[in-house]
């Protein structure tokens, strides 16, 4: 029955000749088949000639070959010491309190070694001044694994032995010995005794013809001058934040880096409400910084504007008229001065515009006031750069007038403004040696490179303040072959001591006077007893009647004139000044305000923005992109900085930060951003630029696209001191109802909740408490969780795609209306959907942050629900809750559903997209044997497909149990800690158990501002977070 | 072949007591000789100088001290000194170095100005003892190690045959009864059939059992069913073990012997994994640490009537052993002959046994120190063992079982008093486990 019939499919086939047939007859797909889209542009593949089913085959067999093969276990070889040194028992954490004093951070700290390795730091709580170790203090540890470190000298580019380099030195130094030529050692701050005193016995060896030139990538010369003129020292006055009633800011973020940074402890004390009482913070700048962020009142002003406000304020204040200038800052000023006389000498005034007059002024407004909390007798030394200097060298170095230059923690190649002109100076120097960390832009072009040793690996000293001395030790050998740069001079000083040995003798002649050496290792820290006191005291009053002439500096102040749209340099958080550029932790960290990561960018206020035509847009993948502009200083230009519109900019400035652009000596991955030290001209933060938009769009990895709260009050809750004095607590930290047969019942009630109460009353119970008053966003708590969990380094296409893996982070909330008040009421008095009042309009509206905007700050983490929403919908099981108050994760059971992510209010689960360690996709430290050794071996390195959060470090929990169980004993208050908890120098996070009634968490919980994140859910979380209470209490 | 044997265990068991005998009667002999001689006592010598004096001192060879063999003639000979002065340096060596005794301080310097411990406790009988034991002249190596040899052939060879023959015989009793029921059979059937006895016909054809099998539907379900069932019992369990190394013990550097050290010379197991009480890790000892010892144990001595039978048993001379000492020597760097360090070390890698994973957290401190388990609980009977195995499946499940089962020990340790005083009234009880501190949490040891 076969048929004749012939089926066609279309007409083209009747025609046998046609060669769309013969095309279809061979091949199924006439278009090619774009193979390389979904099996990635890899040569190899597109190279091969396997089939389909070729590859099947192979597919078949290797599941079935992994399938056996996985049945044999691999063999571990375990290689105990041959000889195990006294203090090191494996598995048990050793802690040695060191220094860090790298020329830009300055803070006394411990490290915390595994085996002989550094893996963590933490704060030294010994320390009276700068205890505490911010977010890039934190990842230095990293940045000793830094896998592009210079690993041996180097003579033009070649390896060479330090033998030989020692002794090219020598005999260069010794040539130069009285000769007309100078020897230049071109450095970092120091703020060391040991290292001031060597330096100058290397001058008596090597000549007259020496100088030691000290140089700030960032400056802080016209304080230094300031101050040096007012007292007679080159120093900065220290300012003790905690014993202000009010602080007023010109500019000054000392929340930040301002003037080496390290006042974000003592500006906390004084902010958590206390018997009624809580400082005010006014803060005047251009740029929204982490301080004016923290602040109650900010005026955005430009840099001019501060000056002229500056001048006028000091006239209000001594009464004298200061003529002149414009009128703009008036109501400001004459606010901040009728404040200011009320607070008497419990104000105090600083400024962070690096200007000689400015400083000038602030010192003596400070001096006028007899302000409490300025202390100019004991100065701080972490900043002595002396620009005059440092740009006579370079002349110097051009005129041929230099024959050897050495220098040690600077990169002037890539940090200074004129760096071309020091570049062809340096080939006119005879001799260049670099103690190089990377093979970095000034490396490349010296004739030597030494080594140079971390500062972990480093035996040191330091002073930061007056009196008060830390020791650094290392806490491992040279990983490489590595020298410090004081070890060096020695050697070519043909002295046989080491600088350990150096260092003793100088402490034990100049700075113990009768202490004990041993006890100053250990602590660390090390405070000369104060003595002569009265003689201080004597010697002060002396000075006093001496009148700084700054009438000539305020009428430089007052008559200062706007040169246009004014740029303000400033330097972020998380790099500083760059040199830790290389440190994948930080250059991932998210900048606390703008929540950006892996960039720099200018900073442009939304007027501004319009009016040039710039945007930032949120993508339909959630990425935020940006416009470009080519920045124009004084002939320079640096072209394509993205720009980002920032809530809060003056109007007439522009910001960008420091530490980026740099691009000898560093990873691929890692040379991000632009570099604004181009800019950087007379080393003046304040540059008059013309900014023009250019083509093309910015990808930026940011990891927060929402900006305001939306008037969603009851995720930060404020109050202002006003009401939180007077008022009750029910009325400024309201409890959340909820309604129960036509009831409203508190949700806390058990009437409320579908869940039975788990007994956690026997053992412990650990609670995590926030203040958001104390917490000034600083992010090393962010860090420091990344180092004690391991956390893996995503890079920056994966941030963009909001796949960032930080189990801590700090969201950052701006007001819509001028506070966030005002936007609470603005959402109540909402009706209906459209009109004025409609909720349509006006929720888009809300989207908008406000031109000034109040801002707050809020870490979150698992919030450690112990009614979580997660457990309930896992199908395995793998998160559950524990009777000690932490939410559990056990990463093997996990099998990536990522169901719980999706049933978590609070968004704190993080998934491991991809196989983060061992992979060159991430090519970061996870990804190499040395990166690897900054991992903590008491936390999992997580696998691909799980889903991982915060532990509430459960290893930290863990072994405070232990060790107490161990010595038998009860566990004190302040014993349990978490990474995050004991990285905050604020005081803001508070870990304990409160079943401890005695605790201090125990007795925070109950305290009337506390409060749980989004209490309405009922997830009845262990962190809790304390009422933000704003001081707008004007005088 | 069984007189073969017999044959040479008969001139073994001989040669054995001729060389007993004839060792025995030289040992006397001399040893009467050198009684004579010093006036002392050479086996309460001995005894003497194993108690005092071996830590330091052996009788052939510089340890810490010299080699004391002759001392007594040698120093009378080569330096003039008598007895008198020997009492006095072995009562008190630092008084006599002081004194300035040129050859007291000739000595001190040599070996590293360590001066000898004083043995003020020692009468002069009882050096008279030591001195008429190091007069005596070693064993003959040869002869002990003949000796040892033919001992340890002797038992091993014993019990082997005894088990071997028995089997063999066996085997062979069972052959010739299966050759002879076929020789008997056939022979059966080629009678028979010479006979005419027409041997009984196959039956007509019965339908196969399988065939029978096949068509009863039920039967094959119920077998299916079976089977299946079966498949899955033992492939659940086969997979069960996967990754479970119960019974592992992989072949180490270093042939190791718990046994010994922990058995037979009953060192504490913390003496030596000493990071157990304060640390995750158990710890493998540093090499520094068999030094302590094995600086003067340089050879391995095995007493074949006593705890070390059952090693040479094994086939581990005595010279196996001290083979092993030896490579310690090397990866530690100790120059034997001098008696010092070289510096030249070879970290020794050894196979780790218990591979917990990675995501498992365990701490032994906890286990050891806290709880205060004993460390055979889990790791089994290793003072029994000569290569140390994998006693516990080391799974989940074992842990959680332990866990449940495991009463907490409170007693004394006041972290625990308040937690075991709410909890039993609690739980009603007086005996705490594990499981009812939290210790079945998930977060408790994956984290």
């Amino acid at each position: 029955m076969a048929s004749n019939k012939k089926y066609w499919k279309s007409e083209a086939e009747l025609n046998p000749n046609d060669s769309i047939v013969e095309a279809l007859r061979n091949n199924e797909f006439t278009e090619e088949i774009p193979v390389d889209e979904f099996l990635g542009d890899k040569d190899s593949l597109s190279a091969s000639s396997t089939s389909r089913r070729d590859f099947l085959k192979y597919v078949g067999f290797s599941t079935a070959a992994a399938t056996v093969a996985a049945c044999e276990g691999p063999v571990h070889k375990s290689i105990p010491y041959v000889v195990q040194p006294d203090n090191i028992v494996p598995g048990v954490a050793n802690y040695y309190a060191t220094t860090i004093a790298d020329g830009f951070d300055f803070a006394s700290i411990l490290v915390k070694t595994r085996e002989g390795r550094p893996i963590k730091i933490e704060n030294n709580k010994d320390a009276k001044v700068n205890g505490s170790a911010n977010a890039r203090v934190q990842a230095s540890v990293l940045t000793l694994y830094d896998s592009k470190r210079v690993q041996g000298p180097m003579a033009n580019g070649e390896p060479v032995e330090w033998k030989v380099l020692d002794a090219t030195v020598k005999a260069k130094l010794n040539a130069l010995k009285g000769s007309s030529k100078q020897v230049v050692l071109l450095t970092q701050t120091y703020a060391s005794p040991s290292t001031s005193k060597l330096i100058s016995d290397f001058k008596a060896a090597y000549g007259e013809n020496v100088n030691h030139v000290v140089y700030d990538a960032i400056s802080e010369d016209a304080a230094l001058n300031a101050y040096n003129k007012v007292y007679g020292e080159r120093a900065l006055a220290d300012y003790d934040f905690g014993k202000a009633d009010l602080i007023v800011s010109f500019g000054a973020d000392f929340l930040g880096d301002w003037q080496g940074g390290g006042y974000d402890s003592g500006y906390a004390k004084g902010r958590v409400p206390k018997n009624g009482k809580m400082s005010r913070h006014i803060q005047l700048e251009s740029n929204m910084s982490l301080t004016g962020a923290n602040a109650d009142k900010r005026y955005p002003m430009t840099p001019t504007q501060q000056k002229i406000a500056l001048a006028k304020l000091y006239g209000k204040l001594n009464g004298s008229s200061v003529g002149g200038g414009t009128s703009d800052v008036d109501e400001a000023v004459d606010k901040v001065a009728a404040e200011i006389k009320k607070a008497g000498s419990k104000a105090v005034v600083v400024s962070g515009i690096n200007d000689e007059n400015v400083q000038t002024v602030v010192l003596a407004i400070n001096k006028l006031l007899a302000s409490e909390a300025f202390d100019p007798e004991k100065p701080k030394y972490v900043r002595q750069g002396d620009i005059s200097k440092v740009t006579k060298l370079v002349a110097d170095m051009n005129a041929g007038r230099v024959g050897a230059l050495i220098m040690d923690g600077v990169n002037p190649a890539y940090t200074l403004p004129n760096a071309e002109e020091f570049l062809a100076g340096l080939e006119k120097v005879d001799l260049s040696v670099d103690f190089a960390y990377n093979y970095d832009e000034t490396a490349q072009a010296s004739s030597y490179v030494a080594a140079a040793s971390h500062y972990l690996e480093s035996w040191g000293d330091a002073e930061f303040k007056k009196g008060q001395y830390s020791l650094m030790q290392p806490a491992i050998r040279e990983l490489f072959d590595t020298k410090q740069f004081q070890a060096a001079l020695l050697t070519w000083m043909g002295i046989e001591k080491t600088y350990y040995e150096y260092i003793k003798e100088t402490w034990s002649t100049d700075v113990l006077q009768g202490g004990s050496w041993n006890k100053a290792l250990q602590d660390g820290v090390y405070v000369v007893p104060t003595v002569e006191d009265e003689e201080v005291v004597s010697e002060s009053e002396e000075e006093q009647p001496e009148i700084v002439p700054i009438a000539s500096a305020l009428r430089a102040l007052v008559n200062s004139t706007s040169p246009g749209t004014e740029l303000v340099l400033y330097s972020k958080v998380g790099m500083g000044d760059g040199r830790q550029a290389n440190n994948p932790w930080l250059q991932e960290f998210p900048d606390p305000i703008s929540r950006v990561s892996w960039d720099n960018y200018v900073t442009v206020s939304k007027a501004d923005a319009e009016s040039l035509g710039l945007e930032n847009t949120i993508e339909a993948d959630g990425g935020l992109n940006g416009s470009y502009v080519n920045l124009t200083v004084d002939g320079k230009v640096l072209e394509n900085v993205p720009v980002i519109v920032q809530p809060g900019q003056a109007v007439g400035t522009v910001g960008l930060s420091f530490g980026y652009g740099k691009k000898a000596g560093m990873q691929k991955e890692m040379a991000t951003g632009v570099n604004a030290y181009t800019l950087y001209g007379n080393f003046s933060d304040v540059q008059s630029v013309s900014v023009e938009k250019t083509s093309g769009v910015h990808e930026f990895a940011c990891v927060q696209s929402q900006k305001t709260l939306m008037g969603r009050g009851d995720i930060i809750k404020e109050t202002t001191l006003e009401i939180f004095n007077t008022k009750d607590h029910a009325e400024w930290n309201p409890m959340a109802h909820v309604s129960l047969n036509h009831q409203e019942i508190p949700v806390t009630s058990p009437d409320a909740d579908l869940w039975d109460e788990f007994d956690r009353s026997v053992g412990h119970h650990f609670n995590l408490s926030i203040d958001l008053n104390a917490c000034t966003g600083c992010g090393a708590c962010v860090i420091a969780c990344h180092a004690e969990n391991n956390v893996p380094v995503v890079g920056k296409a994966e941030i963009r795609r909001s796949r960032d893996m930080h189990w801590l982070r700090i969201d950052r909330y701006y007001s819509s209306e001028e506070t966030f008040e005002g936007d609470n009421d603005k959402k109540e008095e909402m009706e209906g959907l459209w009109g004025d009042k409609g909720s349509l309009g006006g929720f888009r509206e809300m989207e908008d942050p406000s031109a000034n905007p109040q801002v707050a700050f809020q870490p979150v983490m698992c919030q450690h629900c112990n009614h979580a929403p997660c457990e309930t919908v896992c199908p395995v099981a793998a998160t559950s809750h524990s009777r000690q108050g932490q939410n559990h994760m056990a990463y093997n059971r996990c099998v990536g559903t990522r169901y719980c992510a999706n049933n978590c209010p609070y968004k704190v689960r993080r998934f491991n997209w991809f196989l983060y360690n061992n992979n060159d996709e991430f090519d970061f430290n996870m990804n190499n044997d040395l990166g690897k050794m900054v991992l903590n071996p008491d936390v999992n390195v997580r696998s691909r497909g799980v889903m991982e959060k915060c532990s509430m470090c459960i290893q930290m929990t863990q072994k405070t149990i232990l060790d107490a169980k161990r010595d038998g004993r009860v566990i004190k208050d302040g014993e349990f800690q978490t990474a995050c908890s004991a990285a905050c120098s604020s005081g803001a996070m508070v870990f304990g158990d409160i079943n401890d009634h005695d605790s201090e968490v125990a007795k925070l919980k109950e305290d009337d501002r506390m409060y749980h994140l989004l209490e309405h859910v009922g997830t009845k979380p262990n962190v809790f977070y304390h009422v933000k209470v704003r001081n707008t209490n004007e005088a | 072949m069984k007189k073969v044997l017999y044959r040479h265990l008969f001139s073994k068991v001989l040669g054995l007591t001729l060389l007993l005998f004839s060792t025995s009667f030289y040992a006397q002999e001399e040893a009467e000789a050198a009684q004579a001689a010093t006036g002392g006592d050479p086996v309460k010598g001995k005894q003497l100088f194993n108690q005092n004096c071996a830590a330091c001192h052996a009788l052939d060879r510089k340890m810490t001290g010299p080699a004391l063999a002759n001392v007594e003639a040698r120093l009378a000979e080569d330096e003039g000194l008598d007895k008198e002065w020997i009492y006095e340096w072995v009562k008190n060596s630092p008084a006599v170095i002081s004194s300035g005794d040129a050859y007291a301080n000739k000595i001190y310097a040599e070996y590293n100005q360590a001066a000898m411990t004083p043995f003020p406790t020692l009468s002069n009988q009882d050096i008279d003892d030591i001195l008429a034991y190091t007069a005596a002249p070693p064993p003959a190596p040869p002869t002990a190690a003949a000796t040892t040899a033919t001992e340890g052939g002797d038992s091993g060879s014993g019990s082997g045959i005894s088990n071997e023959m028995i089997l063999g015989a066996l085997a062979l009793v069972f052959g010739l009864l299966v050759v002879m029921l076929v020789l008997v059979n056939k022979t059966l059937r080629r009678i028979a059939e010479a006979n005419g006895v027409v041997l009984e016909q196959e039956k007509e054809k019965r339908l196969p059992l399988w065939k029978a099998f096949a068509q009863n539907q039920f039967l094959v379900l119920v077998s299916v069913i079976f089977l299946l069932l079966a498949s899955a019992y033992f492939a659940y369990g086969w997979m069960m073990q996967v990754g479970v190394d119960q019974g592992y013990a992989p072949v180490q550097p270093i042939h190791f012997s718990h046994k010994i050290h922990a058995g037979d010379n009953k060192i504490d197991c913390k003496y030596c994994h000493s990071s157990a009480r304060v640390s995750k890790t158990s710890g493998i000892p540093s090499l520094n640490v068999c030094m302590n010892c094995h600086k003067s144990i340089y050879e391995y001595v095995g007493n074949p009537e006593g705890p070390s039978a059952e090693d040479l048993a094994a086939g581990h001379t005595n010279e196996f052993y001290t083979a092993e000492i030896k490579k310690l020597y090397k990866a530690v760097g100790w120059d034997e002959e001098n008696q010092s360090y070289t510096g030249e070390t070879q970290p020794v890698e050894w196979v780790r046994i218990h591979n917990l994973p990675d995501f498992a957290y365990f701490n032994h401190s906890q286990h050891v120190s806290v709880a205060g388990v004993e460390c055979q609980t889990c790791h089994g009977p290793v003072e029994e063992m000569e290569v140390v195995e994998q006693f516990s499946p080391l799974t989940m499940g074992w842990c959680i079982n332990c866990h449940r089962e495991t009463n907490v020990k409170v007693e004394g340790n006041a972290y625990y008093e308040a937690i075991h005083e709410e909890l039993s009234k609690k739980y009603g009880v007086e005996e705490l486990t594990a499981a009812m501190m939290g210790g079945l949490e998930c977060g408790k040891c994956h984290y």
